[in-house]
């Protein structure tokens, strides 16, 4: 399973490499609001400051819906999913591998935007081993559940509306655990963040168990 | 009657479920009655002595709880009158839960089993428990009215009902699709499967999120419930119950209906498909949806 | 010999339309078969269910051995599906499809290599991406993809489409290459006097049944000296078996 979801991983990421939506389109579009909140929010009073850990979050989140619609699109090509399930892949495999290449992506994005807030927003990195381990837990979150979502609005004609219906509900407590343990980071009080570290870290166990089950079952269904 | 079991026979195995039961268990509270389906060809309507019973047994009840709730019941020392929207607030978030529980049960049978039957109660689940949630919020939000002044508090079971609408309405919107109805039912399954894992993970997150925050919460002034106020509770309970059963199999019938409508014959089907082949035009042939 | 494919009265459903209605078919090792029929047939739908994509739910259903009624899955590896859609990715370059499908479908390397140099994509174009190819190009590319795998049965659905004429005689020169080292072709072909020459035999299908209702007879021809002749110079006559 390992072999295969490797195999996926490494065409999505190669497709990125060639194509880079991720980094042309995704990224400055994660800087343009961060920029945005700037402007609805007073840059110079104490708001901004104190709402960087959720606006940072709010950001990666939009960023990965339109990640994770761009890798779920990949496999609605012409004839793709015919010849993937012709292939010897294991579903569990290439649900991995399509997670791990968003997860990469979202990585790139959320150092991006971690210098795009401590430059724009003024932030002040302290706490970073919480900061790193949220950061971890939180992109493993949103990409397993963004992967499975991905794959159940596949190759509908309304996906793009009903993808950030369907996922941004799930995603809110990941949301709240990760604006919590930045919080608690930035603060520095990082005792308070790591069980919410945890939370994450279930969830996106959760999150793999049911994505790497349910695959197979959706690439036959429809 | 499902056409598209692979290896299986054509003609529809009926609903695991036996038959009948909404009859028998129709009367008890909390809903049971909701998970039996009724067996076999389509009635003319949805009503039935089992439906009109619980629908009867709900008006009277419901006329109890208005009973006990305005008038009998006390108001509260602390909080006068608002407390007596408790008494429809809470069932009506217990039944939300026990809808979605329904609509994950259901799709995790129905990924397992493929019975239709179980397709119709997840769909059934998810509709009526979107309906008890927005009483929960309407009651919830005239709750913090007169108590904090504000029509929205990010109150725990507040916010997570919220959550959960949401959560709700991406479920039956997916159900809405215009596709194939096996892969319809088959993306709905999974979501509906999550919706309970969903709901816990939320509900953990957010009333964690809201303790850090000594802010208002319905629950902390939850009043020491007793005598008269208890047995108001459980009228409330009761009746609401009962509406949730009523509306349950209703729902539940009209979802099985429709499936029957659109379920095609399969026999029907392969002879009209053979008659084309003697003398049809072929150039004229559109493969339906 | 079992037959490589064996359909007996097959039902197979997609969504709930019948697609196939009744469909006969027998095919031995080493044939070349062509569906005919107009369109909406089913032949599209038949090389699906022989690759184990679409569920039958009627009649019998065995292909290399596997009882498709019971489990579809088992039978995708030993095939080879040629569709309508190319199944390749737009953003990377054909090297990067045909080494992914390779070990998508665990082929080995030099497999691979020999399909990419025989499908004539020359090196040059290894390293372009599908998106700015040709139709016949990518055609070629999906075919390199197929003979990576070497697969024991081949379903092509109308191979021929859209290609130039040098790229259908690679098609027919590949089918005849594969079906002298052992596999089993069968297709759909709207390019009727080539499919024709090709093939051994051909079986008519109109609505999702074999018309007639029943098997179609090979009738003995010499394919070695037909595929000698090509379709300008006046094949021989395949065996056509169908009920005006």
């Amino acid at each position: 399973m390992w072999r295969d979801a490797t195999l996926v991983a490494g065409r999505d990421l190669r497709v990125e490499a060639r194509s880079r939506v991720t980094v042309n389109q995704v990224a400055p579009f994660a800087l343009l609001v961060l920029i945005l909140f700037a402007f609805a929010l007073d840059p110079e009073g104490p708001v901004l400051e104190r709402a960087t850990p959720g606006l940072y979050w709010v950001t990666v989140l939009f960023s990965a819906l339109l990640a994770i619609a761009r890798s779920a699109k990949l496999d609605e090509a012409d004839g793709v999913r015919d010849a993937l399930r012709l292939s010897a892949l294991d579903p569990a495999g290439v649900f991995a591998g399509k997670a791990l290449a968003v997860a990469a992506e979202l990585v790139a994005l959320e150092l991006l935007l971690g210098a795009g807030v401590v430059v724009l927003y003024g932030a002040d990195p302290a706490g970073v081993g919480l900061l790193v381990a949220t950061c971890a837990a939180a992109t493993a979150a949103v990409a397993t559940a963004g992967t499975l979502y991905g794959a159940l609005v596949s190759g509908l004609r309304v996906r793009e509306t009903l993808l950030p219906l369907l996922l941004l509900p799930v995603l809110a407590p990941v949301l709240i655990g990760a604006t919590r343990a930045f919080d608690a980071a930035l603060g520095g009080v990082p005792a308070d963040g790591w069980p919410w570290c945890g939370l994450l870290a279930a969830f996106a166990v959760l999150y793999s168990v049911a994505g790497a089950l349910a695959y197979g079952t959706l690439l036959e269904g429809s | 009657m499902t056409a598209t079991t692979p290896a299986g026979p054509p003609s529809g195995p009926p609903p695991t479920a036996p038959a009948a039961g909404a009859a028998g268990a129709a009367s008890t509270a909390g809903g049971d009655a909701g998970r039996r389906p009724p067996a076999g060809a389509g009635p003319a309507h949805t009503g039935s002595a089992a439906t009109r019973v619980i629908g009867w047994l709900a008006l009277a009840s419901l006329a109890l709880l208005v009973l006990y709730g305005l008038i009998i019941s006390p108001a509260d020392r602390e909080m006068d009158d608002v407390v007596r929207l408790m008494y429809v607030h809470v069932p009506s978030a217990t039944y939300l839960y026990l809808g979605c529980f329904l609509t994950t049960l259901a799709s995790g049978m129905w990924l397992w089993k493929r019975t239709p039957g179980w397709d119709a109660l997840a769909e059934t689940g998810a509709e009526v428990a979107l309906v008890f949630a927005f009483v929960t919020l309407l009651t919830g939000s005239l709750w913090g009215r007169p108590t904090w002044g504000t029509y929205w508090t990010w109150d725990a079971r507040l916010t997570t009902t919220a959550v959960l609408t949401a959560l709700l309405a991406g479920y039956l919107a997916l159900r809405r699709l215009d596709v194939d109805p096996d892969a319809r039912s088959t993306r709905a399954a999974v979501v509906g499967l999550l919706l309970v894992p969903n709901v816990v993970i939320v509900n953990r997150s957010v009333e964690w999120w809201r303790s850090l925050h000594q802010s208002a919460t319905l629950a902390r002034i939850d009043p020491t419930i007793e005598g008269d106020m208890l047995v108001a509770l459980m009228v409330g309970f009761l009746a609401l119950g009962l509406v949730f059963a009523w509306l349950t199999i209703h729902r539940f019938r009209v979802a099985w209906l429709e499936q029957q409508a659109d379920r095609v014959d399969l026999d029907a089907a392969l002879a009209a498909r053979r008659a084309e082949a003697a003398d049809g035009d072929p150039h004229e042939k559109v493969t339906p949806a | 010999m079992e037959p490589v494919v064996h359909l007996r009265d097959a039902v197979a459903l997609l969504g709930r339309f019948p697609a196939l209605a009744g469909v006969d078919l027998d095919v031995e090792r080493g044939e070349i078969v062509l569906l005919r029929g107009p369109n909406g047939a089913g032949k599209t739908t038949v090389l699906r269910a022989c690759a184990g994509l679409v569920p039958v739910v009627r009649g019998e259903a065995r292909v290399l051995g596997h009882d498709l009624r019971r489990d579809n899955r088992p039978v995708r590896r030993r095939v080879g599906l040629l569709g309508h859609a190319t199944g390749l990715f737009e953003d990377l370059t054909v090297a990067d499809n045909v080494t992914f499908w390779g070990r998508a479908y665990r082929a080995g390397r030099d497999d691979v290599d020999a399909a990419l140099a025989v499908t004539g994509l020359s090196t040059r174009l290894r390293d372009v991406p599908v998106a700015r190819l040709s139709a016949g190009q990518r055609r070629r590319t999906s075919l390199a993809c197929l003979l990576a795998r070497r697969p024991e049965l081949w379903l092509l659905d109308e191979p021929h489409g859209g290609l130039d004429h040098d790229a259908r005689e690679l098609v027919d020169r590949l089918v005849r290459q594969a079906v002298a080292a052992g596999a089993t072709v069968v297709m759909s072909s709207h390019d009727l006097d080539r499919a024709e020459a090709l093939a051994d035999r051909v079986v008519e299908l109109a609505a999702g049944t074999t018309v007639a209702g029943r098997r179609a007879e090979p009738v003995e021809r010499d394919e070695r000296a037909a595929a000698a002749v090509t379709p300008e110079q006046g094949a021989a006559p395949t065996a056509v078996t169908h009920v005006a």
